[in-house]
């Protein structure tokens, strides 16, 4: 495996940054200017990229879709969510029509904010391109079709041009595909969910969203520890923080940043990448997060190697 | 677990220390158990001396959240003081600030909850 491209990376519903949103960026990139001047385009990068991410750039909106980037000439993906269309795009503009590509797609679960990005994924439509749709739920077909049925969408499933394959996985076994060894595992969630581990050779990328750890179930933890194992990439569902998940939000089928933290440093992982992030905040609170995920690692790593944390933006490629 | 107990201004101290993970959630838990059991309106209320504690895990922020919400249904007063400064990170980190009552010395809870 050689990277990791995150095209969707926001939880539960698509988020579009506001006019306020923007205006609020001009107007902190224009106070730190300070009046300067630029002498060309180059400067003016130069300051841009001296300035805080969330003035400068965006997490984006997109629901989770993430790209892995094997070996192999097929195409590895994490779910349909949003961030599928610009994936889409992107395969078309790249390899061109007609230019046959196969397509492996592994489906967290049904809920909608992970497959709503399948209708817009346009290599789905040309006839040619092998989809391959991976998943753990017995009703995988089913929900596919269904959100492509009127009157929820104009363009029926029985359009699509592409050969569609549905792979019923087996949860715990690993399954050899593209050259890696992907295996699935339950999560908790509401009519389930499945985390993805990928090993290739040399590297392995867990994708854990949607996916609740209950404080009090060592078991549960453990089993975690061993599907994270040395992994290169944790790819992990931080939506609420530590407080909300273990009270208010108890049962709503999310995890913390706290716990991703505690798992990563107990699996001894590499890179942990907060995932699923709440619709409701906003660029600054999710780089205040951030933040204060990486001070947790700093102080509560021990005698530990360094976990590497990032926080997925819509965009983020992770060289693995 | 060994949790030693004193009283100051009408108030129950139970000193807290070391590392609590989730090796030793469930132990705490139990080892709080008779104190929370008379954490009731009319009696002293419960408080977590925890200057002593140089780390704590997500299973040990829930066994705070849980003594704190049976000692609020028994209308008791449950409370922490004195965090160091790593595990204070740690408590706002998690917001966990935000749903167990924290002092910032012991003197100054008990001038809040005793006597």
């Amino acid at each position: 495996m050689k990277q990791v491209v995150f095209w969707g990376t926001r939880g539960s519903l698509p988020t579009a940054m506001t006019s306020h949103d923007i205006r609020e960026k001009i107007v902190s990139a224009l106070v730190t200017a300070n009046g300067r001047s630029f002498r060309n385009r180059a400067a003016i990068d130069e300051f841009v990229d001296s300035l805080p991410f969330a003035v400068s750039s965006t997490f984006g909106g997109n629901s989770s879709c993430v790209e892995i980037v094997a070996d192999c000439p097929e195409h590895i993906i994490c779910d349909m969510g949003s961030g599928a269309r610009p994936l889409g795009q992107a395969k078309i503009a790249r390899f061109g029509v007609p230019n046959p590509q196969t397509y492996h797609i592994f489906v967290s679960h049904l809920h909608w904010d992970h497959l709503m990005g399948f209708p817009f994924f346009t290599p789905m439509y040309i006839p040619g391109n092998r989809i391959v749709i991976h998943g753990c739920h017995a009703q995988l077909e089913e929900a596919i079709r269904l959100q492509m049925r009127a009157p929820c969408f104009p363009v029926d499933y029985s359009q699509a041009g592409a050969k569609i394959e549905f792979d019923l996985m087996t949860p715990g076994k690993p399954h050899f595909i593209c050259g890696l060894n992907v295996t699935p595992k339950l999560q908790l969630h509401a009519g389930d969910s499945y985390g993805y581990r990928f090993d290739s050779v040399d590297k392995s990328v867990v994708y854990s969203t949607d996916s609740e750890h209950k404080l009090d179930d060592i078991e549960s933890f453990d089993e975690f520890i061993r599907f994270f194992d040395k992994a290169d990439l944790v790819i992990f569902d931080a939506m609420y923080s530590l407080a909300e998940a273990a009270s208010v939000k108890s049962d709503w089928g999310h995890s913390s940043n706290v716990v991703g933290v505690e798992l990563c440093q107990a699996a001894a992982a590499k890179k942990l990448a907060l995932f699923h992030h709440e619709p409701i905040h906003d660029d600054k609170q999710l780089s205040r997060l951030f933040a204060e995920t990486r001070r947790l690692e700093q102080i509560t790593r021990g005698e530990r190697a360094p976990l590497e944390i990032v926080s997925a933006y819509d965009g983020l490629i992770v060289e693995l | 677990m060994n949790l030693p107990i004193r009283e100051q201004s009408g108030v129950l101290i139970v000193e807290v220390g070391g590392r609590i993970d989730h090796s030793i959630a469930e132990e705490f838990t139990r080892a709080l158990e008779p104190l929370l059991a008379n954490c009731r309106q009319g009696q002293a209320p419960v408080l977590l001396d925890f200057s002593g504690v140089i780390y704590i895990s997500s299973a040990g922020l829930r066994v705070l959240m849980m003594a704190s919400r049976q000692a609020k249904a028994q209308q008791g007063s449950f409370a922490i003081a004195a965090l160091t400064p790593l595990v204070q990170e740690v408590f706002t980190i998690s917001r966990f600030n935000l749903i167990v009552p924290c002092y910032a010395s012991v003197d100054a809870a008990c001038k809040v909850l005793g006597k």
